[in-house]
């Protein structure tokens, strides 16, 4: 039953169900059975039975819509008709055409595919249980983490193996360039929104309209990737709250008794589009989706892309959540139909719970060897002998074992066999010759410049870091305050508020980086302490917070693990310091930080790679954009950065390892 | 010791004239003591008496609903302490010099444990539930007061100053909100101000339509007895057989024929009010006046806290020509909604329209008398066949309305029509007079059913909110859900029976009324269970968008919500009323505030 335990203390010994895979039924009985196979899944015990097609009328004649409409059409001088008409076409753009014979094509199609593309495809089959439990009992929104296009279909492709209720999915209206694709995604339950809609009124009214009807009739479980968009880097995105907000508000207009919010976490073992993102980081345009380069993809089909895990989490109750949180009564002075802005204490909640979802989707992702291995590549780029990486990463399998990291280590396999059969997976990453492992840099074509060569580095780089990201958040917290005794060592400075000063500033830095829940700062140095402490890499006597003789190799790698980071954003801080012109645009910023980094690294002043990564600098931006230090200001059609240089440098300083002497600039920070 | 024997020999003198309510009624129950419903040695359903039309009769489908309702079984009792146990009463605590002066205005008076005991409560469940167990009481009135005129009142709250003794007006005794529970904290002697004695009609203005009337009086009496003379009030409570007049006006009491007759707040043209400041009372019996906000609106609702109603005068009017119930069925509980809603929309409800859901239909027919004649039973068969199987409806989703029309024939029959017609369009099949009537009964004797459930571990109770219109299915759903789910969590070992109604219809909304109750094997302390399911019940009715009481009031019960419900400057604003009028806090039972 859904959890109200979602606020109290993580608990770093999480209980975990078991996996099963549902491959191993599929190789060993007809998949043209299997598609064609009785469906009757159990449907919610409130649903009002209805067709696709009723949907749209509910949806149009809606009190909520018939406002917006009234109030376009005055303010437009517009007829109501045409009005209506308009969003009688946005629905139609919109809407889904949930059919079971192209469910049943998928399930036959995805069958051959994901047989021939996966060793393993692992489902809880505990959560699906949980789940099903769910359907039935409230409107269900599903929220998996978004890493890869294959997730929505892997979604209705396990719901469809279990016998359960297939959902509707928001997608983006850029899959509707695939004319046959998006059609039959389109069939097969996705409804398509358009990326950017600000401030259109109507089109707004519709689509929420169309997902709060759905919701409040229990149509079906309700899907969208809470991150809005698929994560390039494998770190998990900031959460994006429109469509949280859209299917928590019937909740709290009494229109439901209760939503369940399910996080699921689809894990990769190797992403689809590994070397893809790498590229598009780099600046290498993302490709448009169209039909034939879905079908060139056909040669991803010769590979190996070992197992993909899917953990269904606890459903987790909204009404529980929202108890002593938001005072629903505060919705009873105003009519329910009339769209009104969410208030304060609504908008946190949203938020909040958004983020809390966004780490339990975490807290479920199952991590492969080859996360652990890669973690450890990446602090030695130059190379290491395979016996050094072998103890090394049992050394880390320990560490992440205690820090409660979800773990697929195989059973009974001596631990050299892990490490090779991982390499050999990931070969076009790593390779290993005359005992040495590093890094395989693209093979170059003809002759290359430097630049060339540097970036096919960076490719390998960044494909690596995607692995290394998937156990950061498992090691973030301790790691950022390893960094701050770093720092503050370096400054004989190691009592308390010093440090907390120092990890909140981290904290504060790299919250567009990771996900760090809003207001969370001392909960998360508090974790932090305790997890460093537990492992015995620090002692806490009174007021101080020493490292053990034992804690220095921890300490070092969790240093390590960051130095990308550190690195990277000091590099953004310097380029904003030193080389940035007056009147710098936002569009010019991605491409003029990464030809400075490239200049730096070419001249050898620089050997950080991940700098080049457009994520890592549109981060930077957005934390020295909190912080005041950059400021936006348009001008004419031009959005302009200006820079306060002062404080940007003193933030380099911080980010170098000097430690803030004056409490009053971090204030001012 | 001449003094106490003096008044003891008073006491008894008075008693037969002034108490005949131990008499006739149930000291732990509801109602008369001749009337209840048991199920007797065949295992059928009984009600016995006299008194109402299911009196004497055999109730053939009662057991097997309860027993499948509630998982119950007639094999487990769970009977009642047959009779009070004087020792559990707490020793009367009497300020002596009052007593003295009470008794030289020669105003009866009693401190007897029986009458104490009578006064302490209300119906709440666990006020019953603890006087069937026998438990022991924390605190009732040190004696009880009878006045028997307006002036008798005044000098009992002038000796109450005079004498810092604490009073707590009682009228019918059927509050469900605790506001007859004493205060455990008041050390202060506590004096039961028993109107039962004021009971008269003064006057009767037919020029005027208006009655002036004594606030002890009791509904069935009142109505009775201007019913003599060609006239009614037309209003009628649910409690009407024994709540009375100056309980109505202290809790803005409602009636099922508001539709007509209105509530009680447009009832009143005067009211006369006993403060330990002094009698208030309006000057005139203008319709209505504006002269600064209605003061009759601080008395109305007051619950006891600001002084007694001695006198009221109402409107009065002839008794209608003609009377007809009647009744539509529904497919589902929604579209019973959308007609009611329709109905209110176009103004043309008659005197009481109620929607009853499906567990209250079901409820219903458990009560269905024996039915005599093979005709009648064959009669009744077609009927369902017709609706179930040749409309379609869904016997566990359909629900029936019952209405009941008054005023002259032939408007009652064109009214009728309107009514019927607008039912139709929500897909309503008019049902008969008889369902209609058998959901009027089933008011009444609801509360003689909880005595039933009581002697058989099932506990229930009835509460009740407004809500708008456009909130009304929702509010209904989630609170019932709300139930069902905390039941779960606190441990009911059975499924627990959710029921409600709509009750009134307003323009701009509804009143409905929930029935909660459940079997209670197996919980330690059942009392404290329900009564937390039943505040987590009040919280989703706030959260969506009910009212905190539609006309049982606040009490003791509902206090805590008071601030949300009116805004602490509203509570401010009433607060300093008290505080004038009553600075003392002699109308000590802190209700309300």
């Amino acid at each position: 039953m859904a959890s109200k335990t979602l606020y109290s203390q993580r608990d770093p010994m999480l209980k975990r169900d078991g996996f099963e895979d549902i491959l191993e039924e599929r190789r060993n009985s007809s998949d043209l059975k299997y598609a064609l196979r009785c469906y009757a899944p159990v449907l919610y015990k409130g649903v009002t039975p209805c067709k696709a097609n009723m949907l749209k009328n509910i949806v149009l004649q809606s009190d909520q819509l018939r406002y917006v409409i009234n109030q376009v059409s005055q303010e437009s001088g517009e007829a109501p008709d045409i009005i209506q008409e308009e969003a009688s076409v946005i629905l139609e753009e919109m809407a889904h055409r949930l059919q079971i014979s192209t469910v049943r094509f998928f399930a036959f199609a995805l069958s051959k595919a994901f047989k021939t593309l996966f060793q393993h495809v692992c489902v809880n089959e505990e959560g699906i249980q949980r789940l099903q439990q769910a359907i039935q009992e409230h409107p269900v929104v599903l929220l998996p983490s978004h890493r890869s296009y294959m997730d929505f279909l892997l979604m209705s492709y396990i719901l469809y193996t279990y016998d359960l209720a297939l959902p509707v999915i928001a997608a983006g209206m850029d899959f509707m360039g695939m004319k046959f694709v998006g059609e039959m995604l389109r069939m097969s339950g996705a409804f398509f929104i358009r990326r950017s809609f600000g401030g259109d009124k109507l089109y707004w009214a519709v689509f929420s309209e169309y997902v709060k009807t759905m919701l409040r009739n229990g149509f079906a479980p309700i899907e969208f990737f809470l991150e809005g968009t698929r994560s390039r880097t494998c770190k998990s995105l900031t959460p994006k709250l429109g469509l949280l907000n859209i299917v928590i508000e019937p909740f709290f207009k009494g229109e439901v008794f209760d939503v369940n919010l399910v996080p699921i976490s689809i894990s990769y073992e190797r992403i689809l589009e590994e070397s893809l993102y790498a590229r598009e980081l780099l600046g290498v345009p993302k490709p448009k989706e169209s039909t034939s380069g879905l079908l060139k993809a056909r040669r991803i089909l010769s590979e190996d892309y070992g197992s993909i895990h899917v953990y269904f989490g606890q459903p987790v109750s909204v009404r529980s959540l929202a108890q002593g949180k938001v005072n629903r009564s505060t919705y009873n002075l105003f009519p329910r139909h009339i769209p009104r802005k969410p208030m304060e204490e609504t908008q946190s909640f949203v938020n909040d719970t958004a983020y809390r979802i966004v780490r339990l989707q975490e807290d479920n992702m199952v991590l492969k060897p080859w996360v652990l291995m890669a973690s450890l590549l990446l602090q030695n780029l130059e190379g290491m002998e395979l016996s050094v990486l072998t103890e090394q990463t049992v050394w880390l399998r320990g560490l992440a074992l205690s820090y409660a990291a979800f773990l697929d280590w195989p059973d009974h396999a001596p631990t050299a066999k892990v490490v090779s059969s991982s390499l050999a997976l990931h070969r076009g990453l790593a390779c290993v010759s005359g005992g040495r492992v590093s890094l395989v840099v693209g093979e170059p074509l003809g002759p290359v410049t430097p630049e060339e060569a540097l970036f096919n580095r960076a490719v390998s780089v960044l494909s690596c870091a995607s692995y290394r990201n998937q156990v950061l958040h498992v090691f973030l917290r301790p790691a950022m305050l390893a960094v701050a005794m770093h720092t503050a060592a370096s400054s004989k400075k190691s009592e308390w508020p010093g440090l907390y000063n120092c990890f909140s500033f981290l904290w504060d830095m790299f919250s567009n980086d990771f996900i760090l829940c809003p207001g969370d700062t001392v909960q998360d140095f508090e974790e932090a302490c305790y997890l460093l402490v537990k492992t015995g890499a620090v002692q806490m006597p009174q007021q101080d917070i020493v490292m053990t003789d034992i804690g220095q190799p921890t300490l070092s790698f969790f240093n390590g693990l960051l130095e990308p980071f550190l690195q990277g954003y000091q590099v953004v801080c310097r380029y904003l310091c030193e080389e940035a012109s007056e009147g710098l645009t936002e569009k010019q910023y991605i491409p003029a930080v990464r030809s400075f980094a490239v200049k730096l690294i070419l001249a050898g002043n620089l050997r950080c790679y991940e700098v080049l990564s457009s994520d890592m600098q549109k981060n930077a931006l957005a934390a020295l954009l909190r912080m005041d230090a950059v400021r936006k200001v348009k001008v004419a059609d031009q959005v302009t950065l200006i820079v306060n240089k002062m404080a940007v440098n003193s933030i380099d300083d911080i980010l170098g390892g000097k430690l803030p002497t004056q409490k009053a600039l971090l204030a001012r920070l | 010791d001449t003094v106490l024997a003096a008044a003891t020999i008073t006491m008894k003198l008075t008693s037969t004239v002034c108490f005949p309510r131990q008499e006739i009624m149930k000291w732990n129950g509801w109602g008369y003591s001749d009337s209840k419903f048991l199920f007797n040695k065949k295992g059928q359903a009984e009600f016995t008496g006299k008194r109402y039309r299911l009196s004497g009769m055999v109730l053939p489908s009662l057991q097997d609903w309860f027993e499948n309702t509630f998982g119950a079984s007639v094999n487990h009792k769970s009977p009642a302490t047959p009779a009070l146990n004087a020792s559990a009463v707490p020793p009367a605590s009497l300020n002596e010099a009052f007593v003295e002066d009470l008794k030289a205005t020669g105003i009866p008076f009693s401190h007897e444990a029986e009458d104490r005991v009578f006064r302490a409560h209300g119906h709440c469940l666990h006020e019953i539930f603890a006087l069937r167990e026998g438990k022991k009481f924390e605190r009732v009135p040190d004696m009880v007061v009878w006045p028997n005129c307006h002036s008798d009142v005044v000098k009992i709250v002038e000796l109450a100053c005079k004498h810092n003794v604490c009073l707590i007006p009682y009228g019918g005794g059927t509050s469900v909100t605790s506001a007859l529970e004493c205060p455990p904290e008041e050390t202060r002697c506590i004096v039961s101000l028993d109107t039962s004695q004021m009971n008269r009609i003064l006057w009767i203005d037919e020029k005027n339509l208006v009655a002036h009337v004594e606030a002890g009086i009791i509904g069935q009496d009142l109505e009775r007895l201007l019913n003599e003379s060609g006239y009614c009030t037309g209003h009628e409570p649910d409690s009407m057989e024994f709540s009375s007049l100056g309980g109505w006006v202290a809790t803005r009491a409602s009636g099922m024929k508001k539709n007509v007759y209105g509530n009680i707040e447009d009832l009143v043209i005067h009211i006369k009010v006993v403060t330990p400041r002094g009698v208030i009372e309006k000057s005139c019996q203008g319709p209505r006046m504006s002269t600064g906000p209605d003061i009759h609106h601080f008395i109305l609702g007051s619950e006891g806290t600001l002084g007694v109603v001695t006198e009221v005068t109402m409107k009065i009017r002839p008794i209608p020509e003609y009377q007809k119930y009647g009744s539509v069925v529904f497919p589902n509980f929604e579209a019973g909604v959308a007609c009611l809603r329709e109905v209110a929309k176009q103004r043309c409800a008659p005197a009481s329209i109620r929607l009853m859901d499906n567990e209250q239909f079901q409820f219903g027919h458990a009560l269905k008398p024996q039915v005599s004649s093979i005709f009648t039973n064959f009669v009744e068969g077609l009927k369902k066949f017709y609706i179930t199987k040749f409309k379609g409806f869904d016997p566990h989703q359909l629900v029936v309305a019952t209405l009941l029309f008054e005023g002259d024939r032939e408007r009652v029959l064109q009214h009728e029509k309107q009514v019927y017609d607008i039912a139709a369009t929500f897909g309503g099949l008019a049902a008969g007079e008889d369902n209609g009537q058998r959901g009027y009964i089933l008011t009444f004797v609801i509360a003689y059913l909880r005595d039933l459930g009581m002697d058989y571990y099932v506990v229930a109770e009835s509460f009740e909110t407004s809500v708008p219109w456009d909130r009304v299915l929702d509010l209904c759903r989630n609170v019932k859900e709300r139930i069902n789910r905390e039941c779960k969590e606190r441990g009911v070992q059975f499924q627990p029976l959710t029921s409600c109604r709509v009750t009134q219809t307003y323009d701009a909304g509804a009143c409905v009324y929930f029935y909660f109750a459940f079997n209670y094997r197996g919980l330690a302390d059942p009392v404290h269970t329900y009564e937390r399911v039943e505040h987590a019940a009040r919280e989703e009715i706030l959260a969506n968008g009910g009212s905190l009481s539609h006309h049982h009031g606040v009490g003791k019960l509902r206090k805590e919500w008071m601030k949300e419900s009116i805004s602490s400057l509203g509570v401010g604003m009433l607060q300093s009323v008290k505080d004038y009028v009553d600075p003392d806090n002699i109308f000590g039972n802190r209700n309300l505030l």
